[in-house]
């Protein structure tokens, strides 16, 4: 069927949460109504990206970007645009100035310096529909590697590409593909894993609603590459829309003889099925994900053997991260000398990060390795809400480190960032400015870690647990100087002798923080202040007597009756009263409160 | 999937289908649609140039359309856009001579003249 009009719409989790499917649905009522419903296709696709504009509409042929539609535009895009053909210019996105134009994604400054390899479909295909996967190439590298090429020539591909594992620590893909590959067994396994479990991170949902075929695609390459018959996705549960549309293209694969056996009349047959994580940190660790896929509780195990040797059921198993699949059919499409001239030296090819944070432009970009930090925050990203000043940026989730301002220049790859005391990660950045305490920051990642420990080795149950003791003390204004050499002698400890990746990684956040901003941490603890004004304990709320009108505002708005004093009058803080809420500050016109 | 070539078939099917997502290099017919267009007929038309480039197989060709030109007297009107720039505008159009400028115009390369505002006007 060929319609005039295709509108594409954004289905991924951001769009969903402001209501993009009930936009769609009223387009469709709309065209059923004016009678041009056979003439225009609604195409609900993965993410664009650009999840602080959403939800976001593409109409073609135009190619007009619609940003932040809500419901109650939709008759006037349906009448004005789809009717009558004139772009509705308020709600295009971009600049103020340029829209008097139809401008089309390609040009908007956030997408302009992206590159995108592993979002490729993402925001451009139906991820529910393979005929479209299809279209932009699908399934044609598992036909070229299946028809034309060796086992080991696949291997040797890969390698010679330079992909780096994208779930964070950067082992090279080829090789892990080679172990697996030479590993003794009479079964193997490919797994992939989709537990991503840091705080801020949605690279990899979004790659499995943008795009889910290319992960099929790519895990049954590298089935055929290292000798596998069976695949297995492990994803998270609440990723509910990622599993779903899993679920359909699995079955999409299936029905046209792309899973199963005798794949493109080879010898060759492989499948895939999913199994549900109930969302345990934990579980993206190697180790603890397949013990969890064998049924049993997720805990990691020591290493070696690696899971190349004796992995899922103890057979030899391949692992690879989601973005990392994502790249494979690209790779074999447009040759590995392709893939290895984007990016730095040791590091080949893209990263896609989830910003989040103190930025403008939240959501998800795709760079080319070595593009610097200063370049997604300010191009990329729109700079730091309200004029504020950049502080730090925190990668590798609870695992890795933050890089202060004054490394914002660094290119950003696996290598510079592990120099700066940070890691790749998974892809979450999450951006901070002067007003983010970098403490109360530590102390968040290691809650977060404390939380999630599985409990089976001493180091990361109770040496977390110690280094957040310490930590809340130090907030609390308790803190002594010797409880930052305290912090240190742990962290050291625990990062070598946790069992697994979570607990050796655990005291990251910390060491980075402490690396980077000790002196904050020795206000805290010799000066009982926290510098931007975070950690509650330390902060007194205070009104400067000559700027205060007495306009009685704060007392009226204070909760707990803190406040008082005469009118046009200077007002005063009752400091036993105050819960620190903030209030006050918020709501006065003069800028006569402020905090110590 | 038991060929590449049936894989290249569904390749094939698909890319037609969702050609109207890419503008490069790509010929356009613009049809005027605002109320008067619409009153005169246009949308009749529109689906004519897109049946009967659908029916031959053409996908360098988007269909899009636009507002009021202003010369109201003339509706339907249909503009075609070659990817240099080059503008063709045909008046007083209906459904056969839609199919005939897909035929002469797009396929043949030779402009319908007597459709055209030129012709029209004389």
């Amino acid at each position: 069927m060929i319609y005039r009009s295709h509108v594409l719409i954004c289905a991924g989790t951001g769009c969903t949460a402001s209501k993009s499917a009930d936009i769609a649905e009223t387009m469709h009522k709309l065209l059923v109504e004016r009678g041009i419903d056979k003439e225009v296709k609604i195409v609900k696709t993965g993410c664009f990206g650009l999840c602080e504009k959403g939800p976001i509409m593409v109409v073609y042929p135009e190619g007009a970007t619609y940003s932040k539609v809500t419901v109650k535009d939709v008759p006037e895009i349906v009448d004005e645009h789809l009717v009558k053909g004139r772009i509705v210019k308020r709600l295009l996105l971009g600049d103020k100035e340029a829209q008097d134009v139809a401008k089309s994604l390609e040009n908007v400054g956030f997408f302009s310096r992206q590159k995108r390899i592993a979002l490729r479909n993402c925001g451009v295909i139906n991820p529910e529909n393979i005929d479209e996967y299809i279209a932009y190439d699908g399934y044609r590298a598992l036909a070229k590697v299946l028809t034309e090429m060796t086992p080991q020539e696949v291997i040797d591909l890969v390698k010679k590409s330079g992909l780096r594992g994208r779930g964070g620590a950067g082992f090279p893909t080829g090789l892990k593909w080679q172990f697996a590959a030479q590993a003794e067994g009479d079964e193997k396994f490919v797994c992939c894993n989709a537990d991503e479990g840091d705080p801020g991170a949605f690279m990899d949902r979004s790659v499995l609603e943008g795009d889910p075929h290319s992960v099929l695609e790519a895990m049954t390459i590298a089935g055929y590459a290292i000798g596998a018959g069976q695949g297995y996705i492990y994803v998270r549960a609440e990723y509910p829309i990622a599993v779903q549309r899993l679920r359909t293209a699995i079955g999409q694969a299936r029905e046209y003889g792309l899973l199963g056996k005798n794949i493109f009349g080879t010898d060759f047959s492989f499948d895939i099925d999913l199994r549900l994580g109930a969302g345990a940190f934990v579980c993206g660790e190697e180790t603890a994900l397949m013990t969890s896929i064998e049924g049993h509780r997720g805990e990691p195990r020591t290493r070696p053997p690696f899971p190349a040797v004796k992995g899922l059921f103890g057979k030899p198993t391949l692992l690879n991260n989601v973005e990392t699949y994502a790249n494979i059919p690209v790779i074999i499409n447009k040759g590995p000398e392709w893939f290895a001239s984007i990016g730095t030296e040791k590091s080949k090819g893209t990263k896609v990060f989830a910003v989040g944070g103190k930025i403008n432009n939240t959501g998800l970009v795709e760079i080319p390795m070595g593009t610097t930090l200063r370049e997604v925050i300010y191009d990329i990203g729109g700079g730091i809400p309200n004029g504020k000043k950049f502080k730090a940026a925190q990668t590798g989730g609870p695992s890795g480190g933050c890089i202060p301002a004054s490394h914002i220049d660094t290119p950003i790859d696996y290598d510079s960032l592990t120099a700066l005391g940070s890691m790749m990660g998974s892809g979450g950045l999450i951006v901070m400015d002067e007003d983010n305490c970098m403490v109360d920051i530590a102390k968040f990642f290691l809650e977060f870690t404390v939380d999630e420990s599985c409990g089976k080795c001493p180091p990361c149950r109770i040496g977390t647990k110690r280094m957040y003791e310490i930590l809340e003390k130090i907030t609390q204004g308790k803190g002594e100087e010797s409880d930052i050499e305290k912090l240190e002698t742990l962290a050291n400890n625990i990062k070598k002798s946790a069992l697994c990746g979570l607990g050796q990684t655990a005291p990251n956040p910390v060491l980075s923080t402490l690396r980077y901003f000790r002196d904050e941490y020795l206000a805290h603890v010799r000066d009982k202040k926290c510098p931007a004004g975070v950690c509650k304990a330390l902060v007194h709320y205070v009104i400067l007597e000559d700027k205060c009108k007495g306009c009685t505002l704060c007392a009226k708005k204070c909760p707990v009756g803190a406040i008082s004093g005469e009118l046009k009058k200077p007002h005063s803080i009752d400091i036993s009263k105050c819960i620190k809420c903030g209030v006050c500050m918020e709501s006065c016109k003069f800028k006569a409160i402020i905090t110590q | 999937m038991k060929s590449i070539k049936e894989l290249e078939a569904i390749r094939e099917r698909a890319l037609k289908e969702i050609a109207i997502r890419d503008n490069e290099n790509k010929t356009r017919i613009v049809v005027g649609m605002a109320t008067c267009g619409i009153a005169a007929g246009a949308r009749p038309v529109m689906n004519a140039f897109i049946e009967e480039l659908n029916k031959r197989g053409i996908n360098t060709v988007n269909v899009t359309m636009t507002g009021c030109v202003g010369v109201c007297r003339f509706e339907p009107i249909a503009e075609v856009i070659e990817p240099n720039g080059e503008k063709t505008t045909y008046v007083k159009l209906d459904a056969e001579k839609a199919r005939r400028i897909v035929a002469e115009h797009i396929v043949n390369g030779r402009p319908v003249l007597e459709f055209t505002i030129g012709a029209a006007e004389k």
